[in-house]
């Protein structure tokens, strides 16, 4: 089980804005097992964009060490890097990021076309095996725009997850959710986390969403000033549970 | 990254936007068709120049009295008598590269036949003139140098003469014409012949011997015109040159004089008109191909708003794994799609609308396979050249930045 998808050696990320150079990462270290739930907590400031952007492998450290399952990123090209990403990651985004005017399927197949190791139809299985994980295979030829924000928010992860990653990153996830959709979103990815034993790195700044987290790491001025193993996670599917019954929104169907 | 993939990337982006593609392409769909159709025509009416001069014998070579000046004042052409028959038997003797000769004077008239009249030219000629013009009879027979020395009340009438004189559908041939009140007996019909490049009826014509003309209508003893046949295509030039010499003895021209006559082949004539018809053709093509020209920019303008509108998909497909090279290639295949798709179409409707131009106004066209290969390869061109910048501009995106785009 004590296997490291991401080891992080006093990682330094600077930029010279007009001249200042601001430190957005001072002497980061720190590693993630597989398996793990993380939660990436900080105010806006504290670097935690920046500690997401590199490992994304959309940004290179201007120092330290950065291992992505076992691969330095540090040496790679940039062509390389795009690669490493198709390969090992999925993102979640904030706002879905989902291509428009284009089915459910399709978007999630996306991070496929990009890999020449894939059929047509191998692509379409995958793709449907992921939308079947979200609970969306009611739902593959929808458009974006006949799907509610919740569902859009799950096609996207479906698409994180269709590549098979060794680690899913989501950007601020459940910012345009209202609560109640957000906790739906956590049940899938605690039930992604627990049950397929995905490695889920998870940045908010939303305090009671990292109570759904086994760790949770706080940043502050580029420094982390708290790694927590949390002693409580909360289930999302009880806090569903205990909600007021409400009628469930009219989704968008055909 | 495998083509095919690129492919279906780039087919799906551009069929995401069907409204704005096609509006790109019809740039380049017009600008194609406008390139083909207009060769199509220039290409045509060359053509068809070529063709009728060549069928008026491409061997003719044309002598006539030029403006001369008498007394300090320039005399028209047709008052000049400066060709006489000491001229046709000088170029009957023992020519090189001539073959056959004839003389013309032309009289305009009245011809009647009973109720029926028309305004014509009555050509005066020796029979060797049909060979010269390759003119053929198609009924009866054509006049004889027997004819011409006796100078004999016979002709042989046109088409237009025909249908004017005998609408009926009677057979003329044996019947009286009159012209300025002489009967003519007709002797043969020619055959139809159409109307030449200037648009002349050149059926509508009476051809009669030489000498009944000169003596028995104008009473004149000059001559027109000489037509003249070379004795084969190639000696053309020639044949013009001696027969420039022999008009000088014949009408003693001292040296360091100007000609009274001048010499003209059909060789002249149709580098004349088709040198005309090829600088409408380029015109035609530049027009066009500036129209082509416009629809690349239109492309470029296009790629250049959508990847800007579209910052934020790339971002997502770089994070998701896509790399510079391949947003530089779908962005490039889109481009190269929009204009070969465009092309297709544009060839389709350049050669429809040329056929529709020869159906409905009867403007000869003629489409050549190099006008649509090279209208073709132009537009792939453009789809690369025009597609590439923006293309490298979406490429070299910062993936972070590009996601945060709003």
């Amino acid at each position: 089980m004590n296997e490291s998808i991401v080891d992080i050696k006093n990682l330094k990320r600077q930029f010279s804005i007009g001249g200042e150079v601001v430190h957005a990462l001072n002497n980061v270290s720190f590693s993630i097992q597989k398996g793990e739930f993380i939660t990436i907590m900080g105010s806006s400031g504290s670097g935690k964009t920046t500690l997401l952007n590199i490992l994304g492998c959309l940004d290179k450290p201007s120092s330290g060490e950065y291992l992505l399952d076992g691969i330095n990123m540090s040496d790679l090209s940039k062509t390389a890097l795009a690669e490493l990403r198709n390969t090992k990651l999925g993102f979640v985004f904030q706002s879905y990021n989902l291509l428009a005017r284009t089915s459910a399927i399709e978007n999630v197949e996306l991070p496929l076309l990009y890999n020449n190791k894939f059929s047509t139809k191998e692509r379409k299985e995958k793709a449907i095996q992921a939308l079947e994980a979200v609970k969306l295979s009611d739902r593959m030829y929808h458009l974006p725009s006949q799907l509610s924000g919740g569902q859009q928010q799950r096609v996207a992860i479906a698409r994180a997850l269709v590549n098979d990653p060794v680690m899913i990153l989501a950007d601020e996830a459940t910012g345009n959710l209202d609560s109640r959709t957000s906790y739906e979103i956590m049940m899938l990815i605690q039930d992604l986390n627990n049950e397929q034993g995905k490695t889920i790195v998870f940045v908010t700044h939303e305090p009671d969403i990292a109570n759904f987290s086994k760790r949770t790491i706080t940043l502050k001025d580029g420094k982390i000033i708290k790694d927590l193993i949390n002693p409580t996670i909360q289930s999302a599917r009880e806090v569903l549970k205990k909600l007021p019954p409400v009628i469930e929104p009219v989704t968008a169907s055909t | 990254m495998k083509l095919t993939n690129l492919f279906r990337i780039a087919w799906r982006a551009i069929f995401r936007n069907k409204m704005r593609s096609f509006l790109t392409m019809l740039g380049i769909i017009i600008g194609v068709a406008a390139v083909i159709s207009m060769i199509a025509i220039g290409q045509g009416s060359k053509q068809s120049i070529q063709s009728q001069i060549a069928g008026m014998g491409s061997n003719m070579i044309t002598i006539r009295p030029i403006s001369n000046v008498m007394g300090g004042v320039h005399v028209d052409n047709a008052s000049v008598q400066s060709l006489t028959e000491d001229d046709i038997l000088a170029l009957k003797k023992q020519p090189e590269y001539l073959k056959d000769i004839s003389p013309s004077v032309s009289a305009r008239g009245q011809v009647i036949n009973g109720s029926f009249n028309w305004n014509t030219t009555m050509q005066g000629v020796y029979p060797e003139f049909l060979t010269i013009r390759s003119w053929l009879v198609q009924d009866g027979s054509p006049f004889t140098t027997r004819d011409v020395k006796s100078a004999a009340k016979v002709c042989l009438i046109g088409q237009t003469i025909l249908t004017n004189l005998f609408p009926d559908g009677d057979s003329p041939l044996g019947k009286n014409i009159r012209f300025k009140n002489i009967p003519f007996k007709i002797i043969g019909v020619l055959a139809k012949k159409g109307e030449n490049t200037f648009g002349q009826d050149q059926d509508d014509v009476i051809l009669t011997p030489v000498s009944t003309v000169q003596k028995r209508i104008l009473a004149i003893t000059t001559y027109q015109n000489i037509f003249l046949s070379a004795i084969n295509e190639e000696s053309t030039e020639n044949a013009s040159l001696e027969v420039q010499q022999i008009m000088r003895k014949s009408h003693n021209l001292p040296v360091g004089t100007d000609d009274d006559f001048s010499v003209r082949t059909q060789a002249e004539l149709i580098s004349t008109f088709t040198a005309t018809s090829s600088i409408l053709t380029i015109l035609l093509a530049v027009i066009a191909g500036i129209s082509l020209l416009v629809g690349g920019i239109g492309i470029m303008n296009i790629m250049y708003v959508s990847v800007t509108e579209r910052t934020k998909e790339i971002g997502l497909r770089m994070s998701i794994g896509a790399s510079g090279a391949d947003i530089l290639w779908q962005f490039l295949i889109e481009a190269i799609v929009i204009s070969i798709t465009g092309g297709i179409l544009g060839v389709i409707f350049g050669i429809t609308t040329t056929k529709l131009v020869t159906y409905f106004i009867h403007w000869p066209t003629l489409i050549t396979t190099s006008s649509v290969v090279l209208s073709f390869m132009v537009c792939f061109v453009t789809g690369v050249f025009f597609g590439y910048y923006p293309a490298l501009k979406a490429s070299r995106l910062d993936p972070i930045e590009a996601l945060r785009y709003e």
